[in-house]
């Protein structure tokens, strides 16, 4: 069984017009038996910047905790918040420094930039960044999740219609994934307002 | 707990601290992670001016296609480019690194980089971490001595060629180049023969695939060619898109309204009185 495989997870990030979209599953387990059904995957950076990870669940918390302590320093210093992109960067480094004994997980980053433009980025384990303009997976339910949406996706589309297509193209994919799912956890940020959703899924 | 300051961002170079703990997790049966590859076919060759780099777009996750147009051609210095096949971190990391380097490099003495520094400085890198540090590169050129290519491999050793390939579709490529290069190419020879030698990787090696992207880089002047051809554009997009029937079923909803972002105008003129 793969590391990713010990505790499930899937994360997809989407994006609209002014906005983007970031969802996960909500299950924590360890290998088949589900031990929790409301495990927080996406975590706020700040106001306009947001990050999934998937993978193991314990360097998922230590990575977060990691990060939001390097954002503070940022803030303490530079008197303003972290632009998705520079966020990215230092996702990045983090990542590679730990090349040979790295940290197992696969970090999903959204965010809106400058003229709230939404910019939504991936990487590998080690650090290695993947831009896309439309979507980007992670996960265990990954495979699903690339099919899913290179179906589902189209460009430009507002907020309550990018919710409906990434809330669906999660939900299809992690039903094909034992070990994610227990249902949907979906954030939509435009300029004006974060909008955080609990979605209901099969519970199994 | 160890001695290392934890709460000061670290010097730079690897940190070892979870090689212990992920090797406990191997040993319990867990296998270890597979790392973004550029499966990749990246050629350069020399023509009458300078040189020209390219690359295909394909980034893949053991079979699956991570990214399909990723950039393969990595900036390292006004006059210089080096493609990068094997691990994407690698490939970046390590070009990042090399072209800060020159970059300093180039403050300290007042002169523009040359070919051969970025050369030792990449290969210095790969040969210190003994081929663990996964990158291919084809590294091109041009400076005060000429146009220049290399191609370095990721234990270390160095090639200095007219015409060089690499990555899993480097034998596709190579065979365009044996047969049709020859010195003194024009501009747009040179680049018609890039672009075919790439496009034999792309169709011919899963490992590579989607567009070509260019590079032209002469005496005084580059030119970054990102997508010079498209030869696989998706066939059939539907215009309507998808329509959901069944709407997904929400159990809680919380919006959070974000601030209004405030702009401080400053008043001129009127000084404050005391």
């Amino acid at each position: 069984m793969s590391i990713f495989e010990y505790n499930g997870s899937a994360v997809v990030a989407m994006v609209g017009k002014n906005c983007f979209a970031i969802a996960s599953d909500r299950r924590l387990g360890v290998q088949l038996q589900t031990i929790a059904t409301d495990f927080k995957r996406i975590s706020k950076i700040h106001d306009r910047v947001f990050i999934g990870l998937s993978g193991l669940a314990t360097d998922v918390q230590t990575l977060y905790q990691r990060l939001v302590f390097r954002h503070k320093l940022y803030q303490l210093r530079e008197e303003r918040d972290m632009k998705p992109e520079t966020f990215a960067s230092l996702v990045s480094a983090i990542l590679y420094e730990k090349r040979f004994g790295p940290y197992l997980c696969q970090p999903v980053i959204a965010g809106l930039g400058e003229d709230d433009k939404p910019f939504i980025c991936t990487m590998d384990s080690i650090g290695a960044k993947e831009l896309a303009k439309d979507f980007v997976v992670s996960g265990t339910a990954s495979e699903s999740l690339y099919g899913a949406c290179e179906a589902m996706y189209k460009p430009d589309m507002e907020a309550e219609e990018l919710f409906e297509t990434i809330s669906q193209a999660l939900l299809s994919s992690v039903d094909r994934d034992c070990l994610s799912g227990w249902g949907g956890h979906v954030y939509v940020v435009t300029p004006t307002e974060i909008k955080e959703r609990i979605l209901k899924g099969r519970m199994d | 707990m160890s001695q290392s300051s934890y709460d000061v961002p670290a010097k730079g170079g690897f940190s070892f601290d979870l090689c212990k703990r992920n090797d406990m997790l191997i040993q319990k049966g867990l296998k270890s992670p597979s790392f973004l590859k550029t499966g990749t076919t990246i050629v350069g060759l020399i023509f009458k001016d300078g040189v020209i780099l390219g690359a295909d777009t394909r980034a893949t996750e053991g079979p699956i296609v991570a990214d399909k147009n990723c950039e393969k051609i990595h900036y390292m210095a006004p006059n210089i480019y080096c493609c990068g096949a094997g691990t994407a971190a690698d490939t970046e990391a390590v070009t990042d690194m090399v072209s800060s380097q020159l970059r300093l490099h180039r403050y300290q003495t007042g002169r523009d980089s040359r070919v051969i520094t970025a050369l030792t400085l990449l290969k210095k890198h790969l040969f210190s971490y003994q081929g663990h540090v996964s990158a291919a590169l084809v590294l091109g050129g041009v400076d005060i001595t000429g146009p220049h290519l290399h191609t370095i491999y990721p234990h270390g050793s160095t090639d200095t060629l007219p015409f060089a390939t690499m990555g899993s579709g480097s034998l596709a490529a190579m065979s365009v180049f044996e047969a049709k290069y020859k010195e003194g190419l024009t501009r747009d020879e040179g680049i018609k023969l890039v672009a075919e030698a790439i496009c034999s990787g792309i169709f011919n090696d899963l490992g590579s695939g989607s567009n070509v992207d260019i590079c032209v880089i002469t005496k005084g002047n580059k030119e970054y060619l990102r997508n010079y051809m498209e030869p696989n554009p998706r066939t059939y997009v539907s215009s309507n898109g998808y329509s959901f029937t069944k709407k997904t079923e929400v159990l809680r909803t919380k919006i959070t309204p974000l601030m209004e972002r405030v702009e401080i105008t400053e008043v001129t003129g009127e000084a404050m009185e005391e």
